[in-house]
């Protein structure tokens, strides 16, 4: 249902909200790349001036000058960001497919249990997560990030399950009928139409992957291990929040991967994230 | 059994056996772990003692806790209602049907992406004390109250004084509810035309019709947006670490229960503790969301049932 009012002097007032607080909410990015390209002395100025003397496009490369390894962070938080993806669409696919499209005894209840997991805060179990990894030897190494996601995280089996459950099982009856097996029928009747959830799954867990802070930071140990966010906020420890405008630039490039992809699946994100709060 | 129905169990357990691994690992295992080891002293590096109730007793006398404890619940009660009128607010508004919708859903929804550490760095640098944005955008409002009711107001330095910290997390926090603003919008345009149409034909306005049908068709949507930023505001973490750059804040008003959690397990290695607190975190988070399910039945509507 599109605009239940139809009034034109309402919708010129929603209009006018609208575009007002477009504008505040765009604001902060707006600051936030002004700041990465002005002088340093200019970030310090009252009132705060919009529009820098120069454009000092060298911050960036000053930035990733100062944050020491940066191609490595963004290496590190590629990789973690491949492996996670692959992991996660692999598992949670064949999970999703166990709790949706084939019919066995005592499924529905251990698929209660799953959803109960989601109410589990991390900060509750990481640290007997962390003594697991640290008898493993994996500490200080990428296996922590990337390993677990190989297992099938809840919420993306959840998701996957509920759009399994919306595909029509006749196919599915004609190919076993033939005597297809259950890969089979999940590789040629069920995957060919679930590209879009499944592309909403490897974003997910892609931002995930990009924006996760706390594994990092206790899984960790060495510099040159970082992903981007733990890099950018050692970075701005050190800088203790004066080189404002280097942590603006070097901000401006961990976002940006992000928005660029956002772009790209933008269509799809937006029905996937909507499937995921609407169907239960 | 029949065999087809063995053979039906056998292929079901295979195919969800990935996620059974991980739940034995990664969700059982650590959880009852974690019960056991709030019980013990343990650092990790050497083997837990059993201590019994001793990390709960001290917990019940520790100050620090309780401050967490207080801050972490003032937090979430301020900032999950204010989300939640933010994020519905605007999904209302951008359900109209005017010029460049899709630009202005894209537009609100984008903070949202921002990963956490970035919006941190961010929101550290717009709510700077003397040359930050929101205070630029301040000062002239409050020069006009000051002038038409003689006050001498002047802004706050947010995140340096301990009555404005949480404040300024809490704003951060609301200018990333595009999530929730999405689901909502989804919501919406789940709601039948035809109510709308024969409350019109009624005579009701903007207001009658989002009380009669709006907010009880949405009431679903509401009480799953809830729950969410219920469990996430208990685990507020990473935002208020970067900006106390791993701190807690002026007179520790950023202190939160997660924090005090990694606080006692990975800088003094005080696993047992931690446990405790994190056992307290889950507790916590289940009776209110058990007290939400309760509260919400008798509001809560779903079509059909």
């Amino acid at each position: 249902m599109k605009g239940y009012e139809k009034s034109a002097w309402i919708r010129t007032l929603v209009f006018l909200i609208l575009a007002g607080g477009s504008a505040a909410f765009l604001a902060p990015f707006a600051w936030m790349l002004v700041t990465s390209v002005k002088p340093l002395a200019e970030t310090m100025t009252v009132p705060p001036r919009w529009i820098p003397s120069t454009f000092q496009w060298h911050n960036y490369r000053d930035a990733i000058q100062s944050m020491g390894y940066f191609w490595l962070y963004l290496g590190n938080s590629l990789f973690l960001c491949v492996m996670t993806v692959i992991g996660t669409v692999i598992s949670s696919t064949l999970a999703a497919y166990g709790f949706s499209r084939i019919e066995w005894k005592g499924r529905d209840s251990i698929f209660l249990l799953l959803l109960a997991t989601m109410m589990i805060p991390f900060p509750a179990i990481m640290v007997p997560v962390y003594g697991l990894f640290k008898s493993l030897g994996w500490i200080g190494t990428f296996k922590p990030l990337w390993v677990p996601t190989f297992l099938a995280g809840a919420f993306n089996v959840f998701l996957l399950r509920q759009f399994f459950l919306t595909l029509p099982k006749d196919t599915a009856e004609a190919a076993r009928i033939d005597g297809c097996n259950e890969w089979q029928i999940l590789w040629y009747t069920v995957l060919p139409f679930s590209r879009p959830v499944l592309m909403v799954v490897a974003f997910f867990q892609f931002m995930a992957t990009w924006n996760d802070f706390l594994g990092p930071l206790i899984f960790l140990t060495e510099q040159k291990t970082f992903t981007l966010a733990l890099g950018l906020q050692s970075f701005q420890s050190q800088q203790g929040g004066t080189a404002w405008h280097h942590l603006m630039a070097a901000s401006t490039l961990v976002v940006l991967p992000v928005i660029v992809l956002f772009f790209f699946l933008q269509r799809t994100l937006l029905e996937g994230i909507a499937t995921s709060g609407s169907k239960n | 059994m029949t065999r087809l129905q063995k053979r039906q169990l056998l292929t079901g357990l295979l195919f969800v056996s990935p996620w059974v691994a991980g739940f034995l690992a990664f969700s059982l295992y650590p959880f009852l772990a974690s019960a056991y080891f709030s019980a013990c002293d343990y650092s990790v590096l050497s083997p837990a003692v059993w201590v019994g109730p001793d990390n709960y007793l001290t917990l019940a006398r520790d100050t620090i806790f309780w401050q967490a404890v207080w801050n972490t619940l003032f937090f979430a009660a301020v900032s999950i209602p204010l989300g939640l009128l933010m994020s519905l607010t605007l999904a209302i508004l951008l359900n109209f049907n005017v010029p460049g919708i899709g630009i202005f859903r894209t537009i609100f929804f984008l903070p949202s992406l921002m990963p956490l550490v970035c919006l941190a760095v961010l929101w550290l640098w717009m709510l700077n004390g003397d040359v930050g944005l929101i205070n630029a955008a301040l000062q002239p409002i409050l020069k006009t109250l000051n002038s038409l009711f003689s006050l001498s107001l002047t802004p706050p330095n947010w995140l340096q004084e301990p009555a404005f910290a949480k404040w300024g997390l809490i704003f951060t926090g609301l200018w990333g509810v595009g999530h929730a603003m999405v689901i909502f919008l989804a919501g919406l345009q789940d709601i039948p035309r035809h109510l709308y149409e024969s409350a019109e034909i009624d005579g009701a306005g903007f207001w009658q019709k989002t009380w009669a049908i709006t907010l009880p068709m949405l009431s679903p949507v509401i009480y799953f947006n809830g729950i969410m930023s219920l469990i996430g505001s208990f685990q507020v973490f990473a935002v208020p670490y970067v900006m106390t750059d791993g701190g807690d804040g002026p007179e520790r008003s950023l202190l939160f229960l997660a924090t005090y959690l990694y606080q006692n397990a990975f800088d003094y290695w005080n696993m047992g503790y931690a446990c405790a607190i994190g056992l307290f975190i889950f507790i916590l988070i289940l009776l209110l969301t058990l007290l939400a399910t309760k509260v919400s039945s008798r509001h809560v509507h779903y079509e059909g049932n």
